[in-house]
């Protein structure tokens, strides 16, 4: 997916998300796990990496480019990419179908009836076929992650970026999304994903990222990272998390 | 020692006397305005006053309701704005009016102002000032709906590529549509009753025309029931509509 961050910093106030990151990930990476303790900074990185937010110091390089500043480039960033939130990211006022296809029809210049078929293509590929005309209120959250993924992906994004997509899902529905971001990272998408599911990171990942206080503390493939850990806060944090 | 509400019989009784209270209470109104003697015959020859009073009240609502919406909107995309002295000027209207009575603003706007600037139309006047007091609340109306919208959805709107123009066109406003819907009714119903004190500029409306007929006929209470009732037949249907549009919007079953 060949990225690239220099220096990158964030800071919320008084709080400091991220110190001055750098960190290089190669082509032969598609799919890349940010891992660590909430609060480490995966949220913020995704965020700047998806052109939601700007850092305040630093550049981030996509495929060689610098990722742009201005209102005008970061909006043509956001849509050639997907985004997927820990939750609350479907329209309620809009059923599933049209929460696949209002973007893609005011956003992506599809006519209705094509964006239509799409989303119907798209949730059915999520095995939401059934849900079609439904609200999100009538989805379980399991559904309703699945219903943004289907509005995610069916733009063709470069990147999907994934921030805790089961993060507030039982463990029945944490599975069922999972299969279906597993199986768009057989189908070769490129996916940057923030977890706190450990043996699904482990599986999928090229690459695994550790953040912890807004700064790398290693990086490297999952059976190295998780195996033979080499610093003292993964050690301690894989410690704790993999004991049960 | 229990407390006096919490003992079971008390509990259990209490709502029944508070109906009962409130049946008798309705039943002895109800014995006032049937046993009234009306004098309805003295009404006679001005019944045509009154329907061109209710007309009249019919129309400045109208107009009214929509200019006093057009007007919210934009204070509203003041109270918004990202321009400081928008903001403060929105939000100064909106206090000054909110703050004064209706009556008031209705003897300056149309006695010092309308007088300024040489104007003598008491339809106009009443037109505007009655939507400029109708405007400030409706802005507020607006304003608290949109802000009840939760970050979220700004959120997942800027992800899916949505302008800021999109975002409130499809996400902000159809869902602050169905969030504000019952307290615009109830304004929209309080605009067409305070078209009532602008009798006082001499506007020949409905209360107005009443009052007229009234010292004309000395038909007592005969006059002001139709009043009452002719208020009624504006303000129910604006809150059925109402109740039809919330069918219509909603979307949590």
């Amino acid at each position: 997916m060949n990225i690239e961050l220099h220096d990158i910093s964030r800071v919320y106030g008084e709080s400091r998300a991220l110190h001055s990151l750098n960190l290089s990930i190669g082509e032969s990476v598609r799919v890349l796990a940010l891992i660590g303790p909430s609060g480490g900074g995966k949220s913020t990185l995704l965020r700047l990496l998806g052109g939601l937010e700007v850092p305040d110091t630093g550049e981030i390089r996509i495929g060689g480019k610098n990722l742009p500043k201005d209102e005008a480039g970061l909006l043509a960033h956001r849509r050639a990419n997907g985004y997927v939130f820990q939750s609350f990211n479907l329209f309620p006022h809009l059923d599933a179908s049209s929460n696949v296809a209002l973007p893609l029809i005011k956003v992506h210049g599809r006519g209705e009836s094509e964006a239509r078929s799409l989303a119907q293509a798209s949730l059915e590929r999520f095995g939401l076929g059934a849900h079609a005309r439904k609200f999100p209120a009538e989805l379980s959250g399991g559904q309703q992650q699945r219903v943004a993924l289907a509005r995610a992906i069916v733009s063709k994004p470069k990147l999907l970026l994934l921030d805790e997509p089961t993060s507030a899902l039982d463990p029945e529905m944490t599975s069922e999304v999972l299969e279906v971001v597993a199986e768009l990272c057989r189908d070769g998408q490129e996916i940057i994903l923030a977890t706190h599911e450990m043996g699904f990171a482990r599986a999928v990942a090229d690459q695994i990222v550790f953040l912890d206080e807004g700064s790398i503390s290693e990086t490297g493939p999952p059976d190295q990272l998780f195996d033979r850990p080499t610093h003292e806060v993964v050690k301690r944090f894989l410690g704790k998390v993999m004991r049960w | 020692m229990t407390h006096f509400f919490d003992r079971p019989l008390v509990k259990k009784a209490l709502p029944w006397l508070l109906v009962f209270l409130l049946g008798v209470s309705f039943s002895f109104f109800l014995f006032v305005l049937l046993t009234h003697d009306y004098h309805w015959s003295r009404v006679g020859k001005y019944w045509g006053n009154l329907v061109r009073g209710w007309g009249l009240t019919i129309g400045l609502s109208a107009v009214a309701l929509l200019l006093s919406t057009l007007f919210a909107a934009i204070l509203t995309a003041g109270q918004l704005s990202r321009l400081a002295p928008a903001r403060w000027l929105s939000r100064c209207y909106v206090e000054v009016i909110r703050g004064t009575p209706l009556l008031v603003q209705i003897m300056i706007g149309s006695y010092m102002m309308a007088n300024a600037l040489g104007i003598d139309n008491k339809l106009g006047e009443g037109m505007v000032i009655l939507s400029a007091f109708s405007a400030a609340y409706l802005s507020e109306i607006f304003r608290a709906g949109i802000e009840s919208i939760p970050l979220s959805q700004r959120i997942s709107a800027m992800a899916v590529g949505f302008t800021p123009t999109q975002t409130y066109r499809y996400v902000i406003i159809p869902q602050t549509i169905r969030r504000i819907l019952p307290a615009t009714a109830g304004q929209f119903a309080n605009l067409v009753k305070d078209s009532s004190l602008l009798y006082v500029i001499g506007l020949p409306e409905f209360t107005s025309q009443a009052r007229e007929v009234h010292s004309n006929s000395y038909a007592g209470f005969a006059v002001y029931l139709p009043l009452a009732i002719g208020y009624l037949i504006l303000t129910i249907p604006i809150s059925l509509w109402t109740r039809r549009m919330e069918e219509r919007f909603r979307y949590e079953h």
